[in-house]
């Protein structure tokens, strides 16, 4: 009989209209599979409690690989014994987490026979996470992945799996190859993904547009955001549609009723104002514009994006350990992103080169950049300085000049200056 | 060993997408959310993609990821695909398969269909007592027990704009909250509670101590044991210290609970990204349904829905009508604890006479 432990607690998350983790986990548990029914025993006993009963860490991983797998042991293993080791996998995501049922069924497959049967799909990064193997189980599943064309993601100080929105594929917004260039980014860097030897974790993250779908500017050490330089494309009969009440606002996104006004709703909301509207036609003032992508999100059917299209990069952001949560700051306005993408790659392995140099152990590069100023960052980066990279100058005067910079340099006599200014 | 494989990284994006993705990838023309869950995109070509959205748990079993491939064989050729926030999304290209998929995925019971446009998706959160060993809350049962409530508002377009929610269930924040709508943080309140006779054989003391942002942390002898001391007053329970050390646990069942953050944002749509702001300390942990933190979510959510201007987020709301109102529109108590006394503490303070009585 499949084992099964008393989870008053957990049962009471049975109920409701979302649906229930501990539904399925306990099915899979009436299968026989202990990992399941010893999972759900140990949450029971953390929801009483009110404490986590996973030990600290633990080094273990696969040949060859310093990162991709995640130690974890229970605390109480003599309860649950299912769950003594729980080692986390990581399995590399395909980008914008485009699957087929024939290919995940074989990682089912593996993971059903060797490990706990649970997972997350997905991780917060982006990877197809295992949850909950034994150590002797971690080489053979290694090999049964890497066997069907899968490998592992990133952990540790290293660069971890990129992940990137799903880009052309699916999306009118796009105005990068966002999953080509994540899946680039994963192949070109396997290294510095597998084999941690950096200060902390890196991560890149590639939004298609501006709207930011895969929060790259708040998650990602280097977000690669779509953009453009160029006009708005409009289609002035699509335009007149939206007027006419023909389409749905917001590409229907408050209902198939909901219509536009595009005074009120479209022109007035534009941070910039540089919209105008006169009943019959739109105009854009291209060259005010911030591209924030409201009006092509309130209008889809009648505004494009423009095609000179590139990516602005934004580099440090991070969750608030230590120093606190920042945002990445723009660091390359525009870049064309066409393959193999050899710019682009020459400024991160710059910028991986200075990290490396100059970062704390345990410091992202964000808090580096902060430390050491953007000034710092952006020269050794070969970069020069632009109004885009700050929200606004300066207010504090102490600028610290190099030597090089003042004529003479620092190097004066003080009998010279008391020639001229009695003591 | 000779055979063995590595470094060949994830398939490729494109070897999943089903043939209309192939064919008209770059060429969309534009999209329509038909009804709650539902997402046309048309091409260029005149080609259609249907794209049905439902919820997952993110915590699965293979045997769910099974009842996902069966559905996928039936209406989809196989194909599907998930989303950054936990939603699987089923494609089809032929308008008769619509119906019967969204039938199919009615009748599962455990794949509610919805989480586009001006709605309450689904919350992208962390692993909680499921699996983490810094956790100071749950992340499952507490994602399960909001979503339950907010559930009206997960196959509606019933909100002013989208509402993205994210839990982490401590502040190394691997859910990265700081920029969502409302954020559910998990959050110690004791100093690490030091385990003398184990510090030196567990940790690096010289790399525990440089851990401490506040520098709290000085090297200590206690009964001949070489360990460590923390200055209690300057401890911000941020638990950097115990991911050096686990000699030094924080967790505690008092200690412990939830913080609510609101006003983030990423997108760069009208306004400019943001950051979450602090609307509710500390509410302790209820396991197992957290009925508080529902009760305060839910609230923050209609004050929300009933104040904003359509198309306007939650942080654009509450900018607009200024701190000190959405504090009284939600009901919700402001204490010393939102005064901000960390390191970019000075920016978050008023400095002009402009406020509302």
């Amino acid at each position: 009989m499949a084992k099964k432990h008393h989870t008053p607690m957990l049962d009471e998350l049975e109920k409701g209209p979302w649906p229930s983790f501990v539904t399925d986990i306990k099915r899979m548990a009436e299968t026989g599979k202990d990992a399941c029914a010893d999972l759900l025993g140990q949450l029971e006993l953390s929801y009483k409690d009110k404490e986590g009963h996973w030990k600290h860490g633990g080094i273990v991983g696969v040949l060859g690989y310093g990162g991709g797998v995640i130690g974890r042991y229970s605390d109480v293993p003599d309860l649950f014994p299912g769950v003594e080791h729980f080692h986390t996998v990581r399995v590399n995501q395909p980008a914008a987490k485009y699957y087929h049922s024939d290919a995940i069924r074989k990682i089912m497959d593996i993971w059903a026979r060797r490990g706990s049967g649970m997972l997350n799909m997905h991780g917060s990064t982006g990877d197809l996470v295992l949850l909950g193997a034994f150590t002797d189980e971690l080489e053979p599943i290694f090999a049964e992945l890497t066997a069907n064309g899968w490998d592992l993601g990133g952990s540790g100080s290293a660069l971890r799996t990129p992940s990137s929105c799903l880009g052309k594929s699916r999306c009118e917004f796009a105005c990068i190859h966002a999953e080509d260039i994540c899946y680039d980014l994963t192949q070109s860097y396997q290294d510095e993904l597998h084999r941690p030897a950096w200060p902390y974790k890196f991560k890149f993250k590639v939004d298609g547009c501006p709207n930011c779908c895969v929060a790259s500017l708040a998650r990602s050490d280097c977000a690669i955001i779509g953009t453009w330089r160029d006009d708005i494309r409009i289609d002035a009969a699509a335009v007149s549609a939206y007027a006419a009440g023909e389409f749905a606002a917001n590409g229907g996104a408050h209902g198939q009723d909901v219509k536009l006004d595009i005074q009120k709703d479209v022109c007035d909301l534009c941070p910039t104002q540089c919209m105008a509207w006169d009943g019959k036609t739109l105009f854009i003032n291209n060259k005010e514009c911030t591209r924030c992508m409201h009006c092509i999100n309130m209008m889809p059917r009648a505004l494009r994006p423009g095609v000179d299209t590139g990516a602005s990069i934004l580099v440090g952001a991070k969750a608030p350990i230590l120093d606190g949560a920042q945002m990445g700051s723009v660091i390359i306005p525009f870049i064309k992103m066409e393959p193999p993408y050899e710019e682009f790659k020459e400024f991160v392995e710059k910028m991986w080169e200075w990290w490396d140099e100059n970062g704390k152990n345990r410091e992202r590069i964000g808090e580096t950049i902060q430390r050491l100023g953007l000034g710092a960052f952006i020269a050794a980066v070969d970069l020069e300085p632009d109004p885009r990279m700050v929200k606004e100058p300066r207010s504090n005067p102490y600028v610290f000049y190099k030597e090089d910079e003042v004529p003479g340099g620092f190097d004066r006599k003080i009998e010279d200056y008391r020639k001229r200014h009695a003591r | 060993m000779a055979e063995r494989l590595t470094d060949i990284g994830p398939p490729k994006y494109d070897s999943f997408w089903p043939q209309v993705i192939k064919d008209n990838a770059g060429k969309w023309l534009y999209h329509d959310i038909l009804e709650p869950g539902v997402l046309l995109h048309v091409a260029e070509s005149g080609a259609k993609i249907w794209s049905v959205r439902a919820a997952t748990t993110r915590l699965m079993t293979t045997m769910m990821v099974e009842e996902i491939c069966k559905i996928a064989d039936q209406f989809c050729d196989g194909h599907f695909r998930f989303t950054t926030r936990n939603n699987v999304e089923f494609l089809v290209s032929d308008l008769a398969k619509l119906e019967p998929l969204k039938k199919a995925l009615a009748a599962a019971g455990n794949l509610p269909i919805g989480g586009t446009g001006a709605c309450i998706t689904n919350i992208v959160h962390t692993q909680g007592w499921v699996h983490c060993h810094t956790p100071a809350i749950d992340a499952s049962g507490v994602v399960k027990s909001v979503m339950d409530d907010l559930f009206e508002y997960f196959g509606s377009h019933k909100m002013p704009a989208q509402v993205r929610i994210s839990l982490a269930c401590c502040l190394n924040m691997c859910g990265a909250v700081h920029c969502s709508d409302i954020a559910i943080l998990g959050v110690h309140r004791k100093p690490p509670v030091i385990e003398h006779t184990h510090v030196d054989k567990m940790c690096e003391i010289p790399t525990t101590i440089a851990s401490c942002p506040t520098a709290a942390i000085k090297p200590s002898k206690v009964d001949d044991f070489k360990s460590v001391a923390v200055n209690a007053d300057r401890c911000m329970f941020c638990g950097n210290c115990y991911t050096m050390c686990p000699a030094m646990p924080l967790a505690d069942a008092d200690g412990d609970g939830v913080a609510l953050w609101v006003g983030g944002k990423v997108s760069n749509s009208k306004s400019m990204p943001k950051f979450s702001k602090l609307a509710v300390p500390f509410i302790p942990n209820e396991p197992p349904r957290w009925p508080t933190t529902v009760k305060l979510v839910k609230q923050i959510v209609e004050a929300y829905a009933q104040g904003a201007n359509r198309y306007e987020r939650l942080g654009e709301w509450a900018e607009r009508i200024g701190w000190e109102r959405f504090f009284e529109k939600t009901g919700l108590e402001f204490t010393h604890h939102h005064i901000d006394d960390y390191r970019f503490a000075a920016t978050t303070w008023r400095t002009s006479t402009q406020f509302k009585w």
